[in-house]
């Protein structure tokens, strides 16, 4: 995987609800290790273009590739075949992705949502997993917190729990919806922290964001998304500081 | 800690307020308290209730089977009901019509016709089975519709009136409980079933691991009641002649003509078994609601109130 020139690969990506068309041709490629970071005005598609990715949502015309497969389907010749549903959850096992609102388990503990996947996807042993939580619970903070159920925790110490639970499965590719627009203010550091350590890490991430700090520090590329296409792309410094397109122009000096 | 404890200078004093005066409860409670005594006294005095006849009864050999098979009816009716009724549940909520629109179809069915009418019915089935050979035995068989038969018996030997009637009422709870299944899956938010498939989950992983487990707040309190009105709908089967709790009772007093006295054994069992199950719904409920809400019995209330030391008086009440 390392040799190659890209992790995800967007051509002419299109997505329709109905009749609205809600993505209408995304072109663009992530290189492995690259911290791609999107922003856009609400309604622009950007999440929808997040859950194409890991086939939460079917595309209707274009190819989207993680790695060297297509996502969701095979092709054979000219042919498209829709995979099967064991297909697509072992494709999904290799992207991780983190939700505006948490969606942590909350009939189980930190420790145990952390735990679910591997040992009911991978059936991993339950003692080398355990071991493993533990150290990814440590690793975004919360030791002291294994054992808390959801409903017990602070929103960001539930979206750290919902980090580590996406990195349990030893993900290759990280999607992150909005991680922080659920959170009060004074508790997005720690959770914007958890996912720069991600990033120096090597991790390839994918973020979904209305955090313009998180973009310029920690972002590789950025790119801007309206009205279902990609208007603006190109590294995160440049943009925010000389946007080119005057949507770009017109959004960013409504948030910035 | 301490800085909530200190008294500050200045601080004003605790307000020590004259409560307010409920006489209309105290009222309410003096009536409540006379009609009590009296029902009690009422009770416990007419000689028509034959009391020492309940005490005689009350554990007889015949009215303990009768529990007893009530209790297995029960049960068994309700293993039925529950196991179809999420089979229905998720098929009336599968994406093929065809599918759905079965256990819609079954649904219908069996929730609009009258139980007892199901019971008698069910009971009578097998004049349905076609007759065999030189003495017309009715017979049943397994295999496939249109294709060859696997295995033959005697409608007789296997519908029973027992059978009819654990088939009768598990057949007819299987529609109730459908619905109480799909209304708690569908409490589940999507945001859970989409968090288990991004992290490789397959469908049947999803909904045994993640939905039904959270669905099962939400089916459990009525599951419980279910199962205690299952308890006495099943004394029903005593008109197919299911020598239940209330059947035993009726032989008895068909032989002795102490209605009320026995009636009152089958009343004090049948009050009896749905406290038992009260208690048991009880800590299913708290043991599926972890991570929610946390419920305390009444016994731990009370210890919980006898430890927290109250303001002997004053404070805001």
């Amino acid at each position: 995987m390392s040799d190659q020139e890209y992790m995800v690969k967007a051509e002419g990506v299109h997505k329709s609800f109905g009749r609205l068309e809600v993505l209408k041709g995304i072109d663009l490629t992530v290189k492995p290790q690259e911290v791609m970071c999107i922003i856009g005005p609400s309604g622009s598609g950007k999440s929808t273009f997040l859950r194409c990715i890991n086939h939460l949502e079917k595309i209707n015309a274009g190819r989207l590739w993680v790695g060297d497969s297509l996502v969701g389907y095979r092709q054979k010749g000219d042919k498209i075949f829709e995979l099967h549903e064991k297909e697509v959850a072992a494709q999904r096992q290799e992207i991780g992705m983190v939700f505006q609102r948490f969606n942590l388990f909350p009939h189980m503990t930190a420790l145990e949502n952390v735990m679910e996947a591997p040992i009911r996807v991978k059936k991993e042993p339950k003692q080398v997993v355990r071991e493993w939580a533990l150290t990814l619970l440590g690793q975004v903070g919360l030791s002291d917190k294994a054992s808390s159920y959801p409903s017990q925790l602070s929103g960001g110490q539930q979206q750290r729990v919902a980090i580590a639970r996406a990195l349990a499965m030893r993900p290759k590719l990280m999607l992150f919806d909005e991680p922080t627009s659920a959170l009060d203010p004074e508790l997005v550091g720690d959770v914007l922290e958890a996912m720069k350590q991600l990033a120096l890490g090597g991790m390839t991430m994918i973020v979904v964001t209305h955090e313009m700090g998180f973009a310029r520090e920690v972002g590789d590329s950025l790119v801007f998304m309206d009205y279902g296409v990609v208007l603006e792309q190109g590294h995160p410094r440049e943009i925010l500081a000389n946007p080119q397109h005057p949507r770009t122009q017109d959004f960013l000096s409504k948030v910035l | 800690m301490a800085l909530k404890d200190e008294v500050r200078p200045g601080r004003p004093e605790n307000i020590r307020a004259v409560p307010v005066r409920h006489y209309g409860r105290w009222i309410a409670t003096a009536v409540l308290v006379y009609l009590g005594v009296w029902l009690a006294l009422g009770v416990a005095k007419n000689p028509n209730f034959e009391w020492n006849v309940v005490g005689q009864y009350f554990t007889s050999s015949t009215v303990l089977d009768g529990l007893d098979l009530t209790l297995r009816i029960t049960f068994a009716a309700m293993f039925i009901g529950i196991v179809g009724g999420v089979i229905l549940a998720v098929m009336r909520l599968s994406p093929n019509p065809l599918v759905s629109g079965s256990a819609w179809l079954y649904i219908w069915f069996f929730r609009g016709t009258p139980v007892l009418v199901q019971i008698l019915a069910w009971n009578f089935i097998s004049v349905l089975a076609p007759k065999v050979g030189p003495t017309k035995i009715p017979e049943f068989g397994i295999g496939i519709p249109f294709g060859p038969t696997f295995v033959h018996f005697n409608a007789n030997n296997i519908i029973t009136p027992l059978v009819a009637g654990i088939l009768a009422l598990g057949l007819n709870e299987a529609a109730y409980m459908s619905e109480i299944v799909r209304a708690g899956i569908l409490s589940v938010e999507t945001g859970q079933s989409e968090a288990a498939q991004a992290l490789g989950m397959t469908r049947l992983l999803v909904l045994g691991r993640i939905v039904l487990p959270q669905a099962m707040r939400i089916i459990i309190p009525p599951t419980g009641n279910e199962t205690i009105s299952m308890l006495k709908t099943s004394s029903l089967v005593s008109v197919i002649a299911v020598s239940d709790l209330l059947y035993s009772v009726q032989i008895i007093y068909g032989r002795t003509f102490q209605q009320i006295p026995l009636l009152m054994v089958a009343v004090l069992w049948y009050l009896m078994m749905t406290s038992v199950l009260s208690v048991g719904q009880f800590y299913l409920e708290r043991y599926f609601g972890r991570g929610i809400a946390q419920r305390q019995t009444m016994l731990e209330k009370l210890w919980a109130n006898l430890r927290t030391v109250r303001p002997a008086s004053g404070g805001i009440r």
